[in-house]
């Protein structure tokens, strides 16, 4: 100890404590400063850059729900569209089928009732027609008969002798 | 007891073989120069590289005909002794020489400047002051241990060459981390040193800075750790170099950091602080008056023990690292020498994790104090 203290040298104090003293001032305003200041703004903006980089990872894997999410309503939707079709097809076609079955009824039913009617009328003509026929051929019977006088007699005899009867 | 005396019987052989081998290469030449002299005249080495010196010396040596040469230069001598003198070291001549300034005289005496008169007299009382003694600046008889001159010593701010390296260090710091933040103005990527120091300026805030003294409050003592942490290892670095200038084992260097350190957390503790040393929160009030001298010991204890720890622990490294040096010179011969080769070499490398981990433990140290001076109550 006593040989420390002899061998303390002041001027050595004195020049060390002045020197350092003015090394740690400028380095403080030349170096440490500007070095801690980049290094600190370095880190921010690797900080920045991370925090963007999760952010837009988060986004990603938003999107990307998002679209499997629309994707999956896409496909139900589809199904269900596809659902629906099938079933309005199939209720058009039986729909179809009955109204074809009773339009066929009905136009049955209707071919009928014409076939009928005409059948009718046709029977109607023909009865008329006969009875045409039947007048012309009396007609032209009887004026074949009735050419002569004494035919004509005979016939209002015979006509006169048929009333008797009834 | 068989061991040791085993090993010094052994240690006996080694010693005469290489007393035999020395003599069989110095052949001529004084003889006896037998290996307790070289051990004194090595730890004499030692102590004085140790010191700090008024000369930048490279190295020295001693002609034939006994003249010490020296290789290096003179630094400034600055005295405040009634007015300033300053004069070139080389007028001391290495403690050989009595320099003369306005009529004054100074001469070297275990590298601290005294004042003499023209011939150079250093006068001795010694510790009990009793017994009184003159004797010659350069005489060769400095046996008395305890001896310490009387003659007048003038206040020295000389340049010495531990004050040029602090100057370099400080030089060299300042461009290279000058240059490191130029490179951060066009980029924010470190480049070139930068990239090797970065982690470093990083290590010190991310595990020295922010876990002792806290997120919020750090920044402000950033310039003081860095700068510290740097000197300190860049310092304890080139103390390791050949050019062997230990500026961190001089207590006065180490005096001046930890003071630096104590003034910052004396200035900057909160009112917290200065209440867990005068009235310690949550002891009966008998022991508040008891801890609060302990408490205030503390403060003083802490960078004390900063200050001795630095001190020691290089200064141990250079003592431990020369003395295996100097065995080398000490046994001549093929087994001895290349074995403290290698102990010095190995040790070596711990020396530079210790100045590395002094650095460390310094800045460390230091930023715990300084947690401590603005650390929040929550009781």
């Amino acid at each position: 100890m006593e040989k420390l203290i002899e061998q303390f040298s002041f001027g050595l104090f004195f020049w060390q404590l002045l020197l350092f003293v003015a090394l740690l001032f400028l380095l403080r305003k030349y170096a440490w400063k500007p070095i801690l200041g980049a290094v600190e703004k370095r880190e921010e903006g690797i900080k920045d850059a991370l925090e963007a980089a999760e952010a837009a990872k988060k986004e990603m894997q938003n999107v990307t729900a998002d679209s499997e999410k629309l994707l999956r309503e896409a496909k139900v939707e589809r199904d269900a569209l596809l659902k629906e079709a099938r079933e309005i097809k199939e209720s058009i076609i039986s729909e179809a089928k009955e109204q074809a079955q009773v339009e066929g009824d009905k136009m049955i039913k209707q071919a009928q009732a014409t076939i009928e009617s005409e059948k009718k009328a046709a029977v109607a003509d023909i009865k008329a027609q006969v009875a045409n026929l039947s007048v012309e051929i009396a007609e032209k019977v009887i004026k074949e008969e009735l050419s002569d006088k004494g035919k004509q007699q005979k016939l209002v005899e015979d006509m006169l002798g048929d009333i008797k009867l009834n | 007891m068989r061991y040791s005396f085993f090993s010094k019987k052994l240690v006996a052989v080694i010693f005469l073989i290489a007393g035999f081998v020395s003599a069989q290469n110095h052949e001529g030449e004084e003889v006896e120069t037998g290996a307790h002299d070289l051990k004194t005249q090595i730890k004499e080495y030692i102590d004085h590289h140790l010191l700090d010196s008024h000369d930048f010396n490279l190295y020295s040596y001693t002609t034939d005909e006994g003249e010490h040469k020296y290789i290096g230069f003179p630094l400034p001598v600055i005295l405040w002794d009634n007015g300033l003198k300053i004069f070139s070291s080389s007028q001391l001549e290495h403690g050989e020489g009595v320099a003369e300034v306005d009529g004054n005289y100074y001469a070297l005496y275990h590298n601290k400047i005294y004042k003499t008169d023209a011939e150079g007299t250093i006068n001795f009382g010694n510790h009990h002051g009793d017994e009184q003694h003159t004797e010659d600046a350069f005489g060769e008889n400095l046996v008395v241990e305890d001896a310490h001159p009387t003659n007048k010593k003038p206040l020295d701010f000389s340049i010495t060459k531990n004050v040029v390296f602090i100057i370099a260090v400080a030089l060299l710091m300042f461009l290279v981390f000058r240059s490191m933040a130029k490179r951060y103005q066009k980029s924010t990527m470190p480049r070139g040193l930068g990239r090797f120091l970065e982690p470093l300026v990083l290590f010190v805030r991310d595990e020295i800075a922010i876990p002792n003294i806290g997120e919020h409050k750090y920044k402000k003592y950033m310039s003081y750790l860095l700068t510290v942490f740097f000197f300190v290892w860049v310092i304890n670095l080139l103390g390791l170099t050949p050019l062997g200038v230990n500026v961190t084992n001089n207590i006065a260097v180490t005096f001046a950091l930890a003071m630096i350190t104590y003034l910052i957390t004396t200035f900057t503790g909160n009112k917290n602080y200065w209440k867990h040393i005068f009235w310690m929160p949550g002891v009966p009030v008998p022991m508040k008056i008891i801890l609060a001298p302990i408490e205030l010991l503390g403060t003083f204890i802490k960078p004390f023990s900063l200050m001795i720890r630095l001190y020691a622990n290089i200064t141990a490294g250079h003592v431990v690292l020369m003395s295996i040096i100097g065995l080398m010179f000490i046994f001549k011969n093929w087994i001895g020498s290349p074995l403290s080769f290698l102990l010095a070499f190995a040790l070596s490398l711990l020396e530079l994790l210790v100045a590395a981990l002094q650095a460390y433990i310094f800045t460390m140290l230091s930023a715990l104090y300084f947690g401590m001076a603005v650390e929040e109550d929550h009781h």
